[in-house]
């Protein structure tokens, strides 16, 4: 530190920039020390880094998929036999809404958004996120409301109303206890993290592209990220909403969906389901992300019908905004109205069928490679569909009317989800897993643990549209004998426990890997976006000097001399802003430091919902501490001596 | 219809054949049979689209002499064959979804015309977790109140209408017609056109709290002149008790907590909580299908119908082994 000069003029030390002089080692030294954070384990909670904190999304998204999936098993177990008592009632309808909530809103979405939060600044060619204190806050906003709800169910106030809660069986009336409360509660701490997340990707794809990389040459990745966080913005509020009216009605004696006192119990199920179709594409559209990335790079050429396939990830996240009621054709409302939802969720399956086609145009006019990832494309085309189409059959309300609430949607929904969700997202772990790690996973494990995963998947749930067809409704802990019913649940039950091996299969594969895979280079799979030309793993800034981009595969067609800018200060966290459009270089920006203050926030967030869980005081003590937080958050940051001058 | 569509009917034919009670392939109703031919439809073309795309994507990848003939590059051109087909894909996908959309709208409406003239009305009020039902009449005296098992004239178009006394439930006898929710605060409907006689059976289909498992109705449909003696039959007072055992059982009903949840018609007992019992003894199951109707299983429930039904409502009274004898004794005589 210098005092500072007397007088007028200050003195200033030059501005370090990257440049023509300062580039190789001596530039990596110099961002690494800007970039990198403390160490030790403070300094690990502070961090601000995308990179780092996708992965602990994604490792902890992984950790509530392997708690609800053995919830699963376990009712698997219980439905193998008719009558059978493994598990009793009460136990049996905690099951299954804690597999249902932690999937949705701690598995599905936030693994989704934690490799976007990985991939996007990588792949438009940033250093780091727009707002990477908030991205660390939604982390720890996820874990702690994870961590609440599991904390929940292991001391017995577990919701166990079904994920979609409905009242009035979760109103103050009939749901006692504290169940729904903590559901509410977990609800809304995910939405916060969500919309967090939602804002920062929006940002980062709007004004941190690579100079050069327009709307037009953005990744589709980053287009299926752009708008799953848009509808993230538009949905989640809805639900936001409904937990927070469930909770004032349980709380403080509001009556907003009491009939007696004109609520109206088909007003959560409006907002619910506002929320909840749209939720459906925010996990499956990052799916299609993966499988065009995939596609693109095992087909070796670039995907057909580029603009389709956009036009389909627009179209598609607008019309899912449409749909809503056909989780309610059986509720009573007017029925020609419901045909304007039945033709809206028909309509939504025609950008999906123009994307089908634009990847196997892609393979069939490429030079398809079939390692593991592409594996698992041809996994979720050949298992999507079959979830699409039995999506048609319940679109039409006189077939849904029957099928509506039976193991025929449970068939339905985890062919989309597993089969559109979960195939591709294991490809696209298997194919980024280099760039995470360093390291190659075992090609032939992988070879094993996808074709059990695939077979033992169709053994799981084909059965089920048997199952529901035969009469059997969802959410029941037993059934009787003699109805037909054995024999589907038998096999279902045998397939969950296949896939429950492959999923297993798939983790040792990760960990063994991880010490032990084959090194990767920079671009293993020799791919054509940005994230690839950068080392694996990426240093802490991502790239040395921020690239230019001058077609949709910049690595494919300038791969050994991709250009560059320059002009970023590297002795400060600097970003380059591009314009939203045509992305031509802007202005620079700084860029946040470590800070601890957005996991203090957190807590202090996190304490209050939960308290207000058991009083709705919680909210008006809390707002201190939650104040105080965000005030040493947002603490400015005096402009130092040295501070640069505006430059137009 | 292809060979394809074929296979895909004797499945179903066989699904329906070997199905039974609770199944909308079972064809009982007017609208069962309307969605079986809706199905079908649905399920051909969805068949043929499926065949379409992975024919197309083993197509793709068994493309493999372009391996030899493709030129290194990543940035050939597409063949202009395929942004035909692109364009075909998708007038295919067009056609096929309005062509479906149609098929559901028109089965839609023909439901919603034949169910302009209903002959007689059934009210079904749903509890946690059994089913209320009162055949009502102008003349209220001369309508019907039982529980869990709705008896229906075949051929006759019958109006169902719907109430819930606490959440939400949703009424579902699948050999009839598909689903309608039980809202509390309002009145839905339900038409049911039964076309073959048997015994069905329903079942809650909305999530509805710890027992909606065991929420099941008994469903018999019958030839008029069978429903009519049913009704008379139910019409009747209950039976009074003629042994001494019976009697016993009586006056414990009549005076005990019994009669605080549960009516007999023509007895002091006249609880408005749990299901009416006049004639309990001609149902064929026990608390909402939970159990069939059997001497032992009445004398299981009546013990303990905790242990029967977790979590329902009716609470284990412990009851000492000759009022137990004798109360199953005056149920079992309630016809």
């Amino acid at each position: 530190m210098t005092p500072r000069s007397k007088g007028r003029a200050t003195k200033r030390e030059p501005v370090l920039r990257d440049g023509p002089d300062l580039t190789g080692s001596d530039l990596e030294e110099r961002l690494e020390k800007t970039w990198s954070r403390p160490r030790g384990f403070i300094g690990w909670l502070a961090s601000v880094d995308h990179k780092e904190i996708g992965r602990r999304y994604i490792f902890t998204a992984l950790g509530f998929l392997a708690a609800a999936g053995l919830l699963a098993l376990h009712m698997r177990l219980q439905l193998m036999f008719p009558d059978n008592d493994i598990l009793g009632p009460s136990a049996f309808n905690e099951a299954f809404t804690m597999h249902g909530t932690t999937m949705m809103f701690l598995f599905a979405v936030p693994v989704m958004q934690g490799v976007q939060i990985y991939l996007t600044p990588i792949m438009v060619g940033t250093r780091a996120m727009a707002f990477p204190r908030l991205t660390a806050f939604s982390y720890y906003m996820y874990l702690f409301g994870g961590l609440f709800l599991w904390a929940g169910h292991f001391l017995h106030f577990g919701p166990d109303n079904g994920w979609f809660n409905y009242v009035p069986l979760s109103g103050p009336q009939y749901g006692v206890g504290k169940r729904s409360d903590a559901w509410a509660q977990t609800i809304t701490f995910t939405e916060v993290a969500a919309l967090a997340v939602a804002v920062t990707l929006v940002a980062t794809i709007f004004k941190q592209r690579a100079p050069g990389m327009t709307l037009a040459r953005m990744p589709i990745f980053v287009w299926s990220t752009l708008v799953t966080s848009l509808m993230v913005v538009f949905s989640m509020p809805a639900i936001a909403l409904v937990s927070g009216l469930l909770l004032s009605d349980r709380l403080v004696g509001t009556q907003f969906f009491n009939p007696v006192e004109h609520g109206d119990p088909l007003l959560y199920q409006h907002l619910f389901w506002f929320f909840g179709h749209p939720e459906v594409y925010i996990i499956f559209l990052p799916a299609t992300g993966f499988v065009s990335e995939i596609v693109a790079t095992f087909s070796r050429r670039t995907i057909f019908g580029y603009p389709i396939v956009v036009l389909s990830l627009v179209g598609t996240g607008i019309l899912a905004f449409g749909l809503w009621v056909h989780h309610m054709f059986a509720t009573g409302l007017p029925r020609v109205g419901y045909s304007f939802y039945t033709a809206a969720s028909m309509a939504v399956s025609i950008p999906t069928g123009l994307q089908i086609f634009c990847w196997i145009a892609t393979i069939w006019d490429g030079r398809p490679r079939l390692q593991v990832p592409m594996l698992y494309v041809i996994g979720f085309i050949v298992t999507f569909v079959i979830g699409g189409l039995s999506g048609i059959i319940i679109a039409a309300v006189p077939l849904d009317l029957q099928v509506h609430d039976t193991y025929f949607i449970v068939a339905h929904f985890h062919y989309v989800l597993i089969g559109g969700a979960v195939f591709p997202l294991l490809g696209a772990i298997t194919y980024w897993y280099p760039k995470l790690t360093g390291r190659m996973m075992s090609e032939r494990l992988g070879n094993i643990s996808f074709w059990t995963i695939f077979l033992g998947f169709q053994l799981a749930f084909f059965p089920m549209h048997i199952a529901g067809l035969m009469g059997m409704p969802r959410r029941v802990y037993t059934y009787p004998a003699g109805m037909g019913l054995e024999l589907p649940n038998m096999l279902s039950s045998i397939g969950s426990f296949v896939v429950a091996l492959a999923v297993l299969m798939f983790v040792v594969n990760m960990a063994a890997s991880f010490r032990r895979g084959e090194r990767a280079g920079p671009d293993p799979w020799d791919a054509a976006s940005l994230e690839w030309a950068t080392a694996s793993p990426p240093p802490w800034y991502n790239f040395a000097h921020i690239p230019a981009v001058e077609s949709r595969a910049p690595l494919w067609d300038l791969k050994d001399d991709l250009p560059v800018v320059h002009g970023l200060r590297v002795d400060d966290r600097e970003l380059l802003m591009t314009s939203v459009i045509s992305a031509s270089p802007d202005v620079r920006e700084p860029s946040a430091t470590p800070s601890i203050w957005p996991l203090i926030s957190a807590i202090a967030v996190a304490v209050t919902f939960i308290g207000s869980v058991f009083s709705p005081w919680a909210l008006v003590f809390g707002a201190a501490p939650v104040g105080i937080a965000l005030t040493a958050w947002f603490w400015p940051k005096l402009p130092g001596p040295f501070a640069e001058p505006q430059i137009t | 219809m292809t060979r394809r569509g074929l296979i895909v009917c004797s499945f179903l034919l066989c699904l329906a054949a070997c199905s039974g009670i609770q199944t909308p392939l079972g064809n009982s109703g007017a609208d069962d049979s309307s969605f079986i031919r809706l199905f079908v439809t649905f399920l051909v073309v969805c068949t043929v689209m499926y065949l379409l795309v992975v024919g197309a994507l083993a197509g793709a990848l068994a493309n493999r002499r372009r391996l030899l003939t493709v030129e290194e590059g990543t940035h050939h051109e597409s063949s202009p064959w395929i942004r035909r087909a692109l364009i075909g894909w998708a007038a295919l996908i067009v056609a096929g979804l309005v062509g479906l959309t149609i098929a559901s709208f028109f089965t839609d409406r023909a439901a919603a015309k034949r169910a302009m003239r209903p002959q007689f009305t059934v009210k079904i009020i749903a509890n946690q977790w059994w089913w209320d039902i009162i055949y009502t009449t102008p003349d209220v005296s001369q309508a019907v109140h039982t529980a869990n098992e709705l008896h229906l004239p075949v051929g006759v178009e019958a109006e169902v209408s719907l109430e819930s006394n606490d959440v939400i439930h949703s009424f579902w006898v699948p050999n009839l017609a598909g689903k309608q929710d039980l809202i509390p605060g309002r009145t839905t409907d339900i038409q049911l056109l039964p076309t073959k006689t048997g015994l069905y059976r329903g079942q809650c289909a909305e999530f509805c709290g710890i027992q909606h498992a065991n929420m099941a109705l008994a469903v018999q449909v019958e030839s008029r002149e069978a429903f009519l003696r049913w009704i008379a039959q139910q019409r009747r007072a209950a039976f009074a008790p003629t042994t001494p055992t019976e009697l016993a059982g009586y006056h414990y009903f009549t005076t005990h907590e019994c009669s605080s949840c549960h009516s007999i018609a023509g007895t002091p007992a006249n609880g408005q909580v749990g299901p009416d019992l006049t004639h309990v003894a001609s149902r064929r199951t026990i608390a909402a299908g939970a159990l069939p109707m059997s001497s032992g299983n009445l004398y299981g429930w009546v013990a303990d119908p905790q242990s029967q039904k977790p979590g329902n409502k009716m609470p284990t009274i412990g009851l000492a082994p000759n009022e137990l004898h004798a109360v199953v004794a005056y149920l079992q005589r309630l016809k």
